[in-house]
Order: C-alpha cells, then sequence, then structure tokens
C-alpha cells in the first residue's frame, strides 16, 4: 500500500490524484496531496509510474506497513534508493529508454507452452486436475 | 512549494459531460479504449467514462498482457483453435476464435504503428510484438482515444443504465467521485459495458476497480450472463502482497514451512491450491537459470518490484505464496454476448472485454495470459463498431428512467420508511466482508460442493434482500454500495451456475462431481437479480426466439 508522499521531493502537480485508479489521494489547497484512503490502495505501484519527482513510495504489503517499519521512513527508503525504482525500470523520465524495448515474455510464454501436459484426446475425457497452467 | 500562486488541482472542475454522444463507452481498460477507438472510425461522437483513470485503471494497466498472438501464415491459427477447445472443455466458437487472432493481429500491428516501444529487432530473431507491457499500453490507449476526438471523463463511475419505453438502454448516470459525487447523466444511441470483471475487492493486481458494476446495471436491464460458473480463478502472489502475476511461477519449486519439497511441478494450479487448502505453502523460484534472470526482470518488472522492495531475492530465498482471487476477471463467465458485434440480449446495449462472457474462445478455462487480452481488444473493436451503427437515428422511445436499484436506491427509503425499517441497516463494509467470506476461501469457492454452495447461497440470498432494502449511498466520494451490490449479484450467479452443473469441467471444480460428464458440454445462462434462474443456453435461445 501507498506509505509516503516525500515532502522534499513533491511539486503539487496533482498527477497521483489524477491517476490513482482507487482515488486514496485528496489534493489540498494549502498542502501537498495528502493519502486521504490508504484502505483502497490496490499496491499496483502506477502512481509510482506517473509521478514526475519520484515522490511516492509504495509498499509491496497488501496492508498497511507496521509502526516503526522501514518501509515508511522516508530517510531509509532514499538510502536504499527505493524513490523512482518502478519508473527507473519501466524507462519513464527524460532522457531514459522505455523498459519494454527489453521485453523477453516471448522466452517464458514459449517456454510454459513446451510444459503443457499432454492434452486429452476426447471430449468428456478430461477432468478439471488435468488444467493446463496459465500464466 | 506551497505557495498560493500555485494552481491547484482540487480548483479544477468536473469534465463537463454532453446531455447526448452517439455512443457511450463504460470502462477505460483495454476494452473500452478499443470500443471508443472502433465507434470514433465510424464517425460516432463518443464519449468514454472510466470509474478510475483511463490509462491506469484496470487489469491490464497494472498487470500487462501477453497476447493470443498467432501469424496467420500455415496451420497455427487452426492448431491453436484446436488446442482451445479441447483445455477449454468443448464450450468455445471456432468462428469467434479465428475472428479474435485476426483482430488482435491487426490491431497489434496498429499499436506498432502508433508508437508502442516493440523490443528493437536487433535483440531477437525478429520484431516480437506479442506482449504489452501495462502502464505503456494503457498510456498509449488513453493518448490515442483522446486523438480520436473521444471525451474522456475519468474518476467518474457509471452507477446505472436508462432505459426508455421499449426496454432499450439509451444511456447511463454515475458520478464525478472527485467531487462530492456531482451526478452525471449521458444519453446514447448505444452503451458499450467495458467494465471489466469482478475480483470482489480481493486486492489481485489492478481488480480492485474490478467490482462488477457493468454486470449488475446490465442485469438490471434485463441482460443474461454465461459461464459464471467459471468464476474462480485464483492467482498466485506473494503472502505479503497481492502481485498476482503468475507467469514466472513457471520456475518455482514448492515446498512446506520445515522445508520438505512438494511434488508440484512449475504452475500446476490445481494441486498448488490443494496443498495450500491443507497449510503454509512456500516459493522459490530456483529453477530459472541465472542467465535468464535479467531478461525476467526486463519482462515483468512489476512482479520483481516487490521482492526488490522486501529485500527477498526470489530465485535463492523461500517466500510463502497465497491464492488470490481473482473472480472473472481472470475467469470467463459475464454478460453474454450472442450478438452480431457483441450484442447482449438487450437492444442498444454491447458488452466486451472482461465484462462480457470469454467463453467463446477460451471455453471454462482462464483466458490469464493470452486470451483475455486479445478478446478485449477484439470484442473491444466489435462492439464499438456495432455500437456506432446502431446508434444511427436511434432516438429514446418516451421517457428514459433509471434502472438502477440495489446499493443505489434502497426500497425501504423509496417506500418512506413505512415499514420503520432502518435505512441504514447495512453498510458497504459489512456487505462486501460477508461476501468475502463466502468466495475468497478456496475451500468454499475453487474446490466446490453441491452442500458448500447450498450454504453459500443461504447467506447470499437473504444477504441480497437485505442489500435491495436497505444499502444506500454513503457520503464517501465513490460507489461503495454499488459496489457491494453488485458483488453479491455475482457471488449468486456464480453459485447457482455451479450448482446447474453438477460435474467437473476446466476451472469448475466439483469435489462431489469430480469427472467430466460429455452431456453436460453446453453452456448455462443465468439471469434475474431478486429471482436467478439457470438454463442450458441452447434452451434459453429457443425460448427467446419463441
Ligand atoms: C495480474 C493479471 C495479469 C494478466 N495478464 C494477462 C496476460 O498476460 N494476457 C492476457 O491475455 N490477459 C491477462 N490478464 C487479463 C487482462 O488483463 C484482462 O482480460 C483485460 O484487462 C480486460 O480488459 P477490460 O478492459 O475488459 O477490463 P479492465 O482492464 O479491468 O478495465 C476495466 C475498466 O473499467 C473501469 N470501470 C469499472 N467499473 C466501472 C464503472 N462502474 N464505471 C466506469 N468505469 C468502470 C475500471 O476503472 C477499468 O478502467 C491479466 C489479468 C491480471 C489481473
Ligand atoms: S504526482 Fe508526485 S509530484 Fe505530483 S503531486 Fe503527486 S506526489 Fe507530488
Ligand atoms: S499504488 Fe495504485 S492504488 Fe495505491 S495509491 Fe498508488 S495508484 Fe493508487
Amino acid at each position: 500500500m501507498i506509505e509516503v508522499i516525500s515532502e522534499a521531493r513533491c511539486i503539487d502537480c496533482g498527477i497521483c490524484v489524477d491517476v490513482c485508479p482507487t482515488n486514496v489521494f485528496d489534493a489540498d489547497e494549502h498542502a501537498h496531496p495528502s493519502i486521504a484512503r490508504q484502505s483502497d490502495c490496490q499496491t499496483c505501484f502506477l502512481c509510482e509510474a506517473h509521478c514526475p519527482t519520484d515522490a511516492l513510495f509504495v509498499s509491496p504489503l497488501s496492508g498497511p506497513a507496521p509502526e516503526g517499519s522501514p518501509l515508511r521512513d522516508e530517510e531509509s527508503l532514499a538510502r536504499e534508493g527505493r524513490f523512482g525504482e518502478y519508473r527507473g525500470w519501466i524507462g519513464w523520465g527524460h532522457g531514459r529508454t522505455p523498459g519494454s524495448r527489453n521485453d523477453r515474455n516471448q522466452v517464458f510464454t514459449l517456454r510454459l507452452r513446451a510444459l503443457r501436459p499432454p492434452e486429452p484426446a476426447a471430449p468428456g475425457s478430461t477432468t478439471a486436475e488435468k488444467e493446463g497452467p496459465r500464466p | 512549494m506551497t505557495g498560493p500562486e500555485r494552481v491547484r488541482r482540487s480548483a479544477r472542475r468536473p469534465v463537463a459531460v454532453p446531455p447526448r454522444v452517439d455512443v457511450l463507452v463504460l470502462g477505460g481498460g483495454p476494452a473500452g479504449t478499443w470500443a471508443a477507438l472502433a465507434a470514433a472510425a465510424e464517425g460516432a461522437t463518443v464519449a468514454l467514462v472510466d470509474k478510475g483513470w483511463c490509462g491506469t485503471s484496470g487489469a491490464a494497466a497494472a498487470g500487462g498482457n501477453n497476447l493470443w498472438f498467432v501469424p496467420p501464415e500455415g496451420d497455427a491459427r487452426e492448431r491453436a483453435i484446436d488446442t482451445r477447445t479441447r483445455e477449454g472443455g468443448f464450450l468455445t466458437d471456432p468462428g469467434r476464435m479465428a475472428a479474435a487472432m485476426a483482430r488482435t493481429w491487426d490491431a497489434v500491428h496498429e499499436l506498432a504503428a502508433a508508437g508502442y516501444p516493440f523490443p528493437a529487432d536487433q535483440h531477437g530473431p525478429g520484431r516480437y510484438l506479442g506482449s504489452l507491457q501495462g502502464p505503456e499500453y494503457m498510456r498509449l490507449q488513453r493518448r490515442r482515444v483522446r486523438r480520436a476526438g473521444v471525451l474522456v471523463v475519468d474518476q467518474s463511475p457509471a452507477t446505472e443504465l436508462l432505459h426508455d419505453d421499449d426496454g432499450a438502454v439509451v444511456g447511463a448516470a454515475g458520478v464525478h467521485r472527485q467531487h462530492g459525487n456531482a451526478p452525471w447523466t449521458i444519453g446514447a444511441g448505444a452503451v458499450v459495458v467495458a467494465t471489466g470483471g469482478c475480483a470482489f475487492l480481493s486486492g489481485a493486481l489492478g481488480c480492485n476497480v474490478d467490482t462488477g458494476d457493468g454486470a449488475l446495471m446490465a442485469a438490471e436491464v434485463g441482460a443474461e450472463l454465461s459461464g459464471m460458473e467459471f468464476s474462480n480463478q485464483y492467482g498466485t502472489a506473494p503472502a505479503f502482497g497481492a502481485e498476482t502475476k503468475g507467469l514466472m511461477y513457471q520456475f518455482a519449486t514448492y515446498s512446506r514451512a520445515d522445508g520438505t519439497e512438494l511434488d508440484i511441478g512449475g504452475m500446476g494450479r490445481p494441486a498448488l491450491q490443494r496443498a495450500m487448502v491443507e497449510g503454509p505453502v512456500y516459493a522459490r523460484l530456483d529453477r530459472a537459470e541465472p542467465e535468464l534472470h535479467q531478461k525476467m526482470r526486463w519482462s515483468q518488472p512489476n512482479f520483481f518490484l516487490p521482492f526488490d522492495k522486501m529485500g527477498i531475492d526470489p530465485f535463492r530465498e523461500r517466500f510463502g505464496v497465497r491464492a488470490v482471487l481473482e473472480g472473472t476477471v481472470r475467469g470467463t463467465g459475464g454478460i453474454a454476448v450472442p450478438g452480431e458485434g457483441c450484442a447482449t440480449t438487450v437492444p442498444g446495449l454491447f458488452a466486451a472485454g472482461d465484462a462480457a462472457s470469454r467463453e467463446d474462445i477460451t471455453g471454462g478455462i482462464t483466458g490469464g495470459g493470452s486470451h483475455n487480452g486479445a478478446w478485449a481488444i477484439s470484442s473491444g473493436s466489435w462492439a464499438g463498431a456495432a455500437a456506432a451503427r446502431s446508434a444511427v437515428g436511434r432516438r429514446p422511445v418516451g421517457t428514459p428512467r433509471p434502472a438502477g436499484r440495489a446499493g443505489l436506491r434502497p426500497a425501504t427509503t423509496a417506500r418512506g420508511e413505512a415499514a420503520g425499517v432502518d435505512a441504514a441497516g447495512v453498510v458497504a463494509a459489512g456487505v462486501v466482508a460477508a461476501v468475502q467470506s463466502r468466495v475468497l476461501p478456496l475451500e468454499l469457492n475453487r474446490f466446490r460442493t453441491g452442500a458448500g454452495l447450498r450454504e453459500s447461497l443461504a447467506v447470499l440470498d437473504p444477504l441480497w434482500e437485505e442489500v435491495v432494502d436497505s444499502l444506500a449511498p454513503a457520503d464517501r466520494p465513490g460507489t461503495h454500495s454499488r459496489q457491494a451490490a453488485a458483488m453479491v449479484a455475482h457471488a449468486r450467479w456464480m453459485y447457482r451456475a455451479a450448482l446447474a452443473r453438477p460435474e467437473s469441467r476446466a476451472m469448475h471444480v466439483r469435489d462431489d462431481h469430480p469427472g467430466t460428464d460429455p452431456a453436460q458440454a453446453r453452456r448455462l445462462r443465468v439471469w434475474g437479480l431478486d429471482e436467478v434462474t439457470v438454463a442450458p443456453a441452447s434452451a434459453r435461445e429457443a425460448v427467446i426466439a419463441s
């Protein structure tokens, strides 16, 4: 779930308020956006992807990070290089190459197909337990 | 940076919506955006409304899509149809499968022309266009839709359809949730429902916007559903989170807490899920050769991001895994679209993507990982074009009426609380928790029995009555009460259909009927809200035709 808006990095562009699919943030006329409804956060990391200044940190936990957790501590997160991490991978931001240029999903879908169990021969001879693997 | 000179976000107004368009698209994921593009290409005026933000919202934006991307050469497509026909439990439609492959192939080339940054040539044997990374794909779709002149209305969930005296759909209404839930109404010659599936707010990656709103709205105007028994798809996620991308688990070995290895190969889902019912399961991606690691990361950066943030090396360290319900998102049930261009059984109403049944192209097994993304593209394109054509010159007969009921207009309030029932009797969060307690557990939903299904329905049926009676919109931004109502409706459709299929077929597993019965190789239609009815599709078509 979203844990941190860095006061130092945020430029109040409002993009996170606009783009969050579950409407977690509230705009504030006198301060940075606030995390108004953390419990609605679906941990999709897309606010991180769209924030132009790498000011947001979404913890990977599906619930709120416990008190005292480094996942809530801006300083420690900054030290570990945790701001803007997703944006780096997808290559968004000035002068970067889109990460999708390095997409090799084909390798893994092909490999998976090769691993498929043999198919049942006739209608009705299958049981659900033989259901093939799928991504 | 808090100076008053800055024009702050909260000062912005909601987008002004037009009173009427030719085609109104509900939902701005892949299906909705492809529908809007196709409708605009036919010359229609188009508005697209999204609960969230077109570009980040929905399963594809967060998860990305490997596509059913089969070249036209040779017999590749015929073989793909054969394979899926068998795997899907003999419920597919070969004509639509072929059409979906053809449309997807063309659409992906349109994306390439529009500038999607596909892998460059020098990296491989050729330019591979079969994988779309979510943020990039949906950001581009947003741009394309806006360039095509479509009015995009974000953060504005639709809550209900409008219908006329002939029972045709003639528009929709909803709220601007970032502006005090200010209401909006848009009249339309045709409406495309592309609101995604229903994942029951399980937290599965990108799926909490997918609460089944569209199917509820459609059912309220009389639309039928199909394949609702195939609604129990679960994704695998690290226990600490909810990242349900599955492809990389092909490299997993699984074990118990004490380190005992489980004999479950890669992504062997039913076996893995049976093991999870028995006790905690741990995974490690130790079957991936080290030279693959970097490729894996570049292919699915958001699969690895949570591990990096946790400081876990998933190739070397064990991590707990759990099953997260994805419901009809990676299941296949949804609004029945038997008509040309994904027309539903209601005039003026079209459905596309995960909101629609995907049995045509994937049968009863999940279409996640290839078919669903292809279906979103193709069904969206077909529905948008057909909606535009059908909208020409269509006008409502009589006065359009809003059709929404459960979670929107509680019956007790409508009755003026004359009966003395407390209108605030149920709250959305309580309803959600009650539904989740019946649909999330693997032992209730993944592995079904007649007795268990009946027991769940004994909870869900009265819950529906309570919702109809007294669940009212709260003063929270958004449409939480409506979402809760849609989830109860889905749970009841799902389990009624599951009871009506006393066999195991594809993802639908009945532990009291483990075999597959060739006589049941037919689809089931479901309809109704207060009274839910299930019948074989063929019998149903015959009734409608007569
Ligand atoms: C983790 C994950 C990985 C996946 N990977 C693959 C894959 O590799 N290959 C594949 O083929 N498929 C995959 N799928 C499935 C694929 O993503 C979906 O089939 C696809 O996103 C469906 O598109 P859609 O537009 O119908 O729905 P979505 O993408 O879910 O979009 C639905 C949209 O409707 C909006 N909406 C919802 N309710 C309302 C309302 N009331 N009013 C207005 N708007 C509303 C939502 O905000 C959202 O924008 C995956 C799914 C998941 C969850
Ligand atoms: S997107 Fe980033 S910079 Fe913009 S308001 Fe949000 S946190 Fe601040
Ligand atoms: S992670 Fe997703 S849901 Fe959570 S705040 Fe960011 S954009 Fe919103």
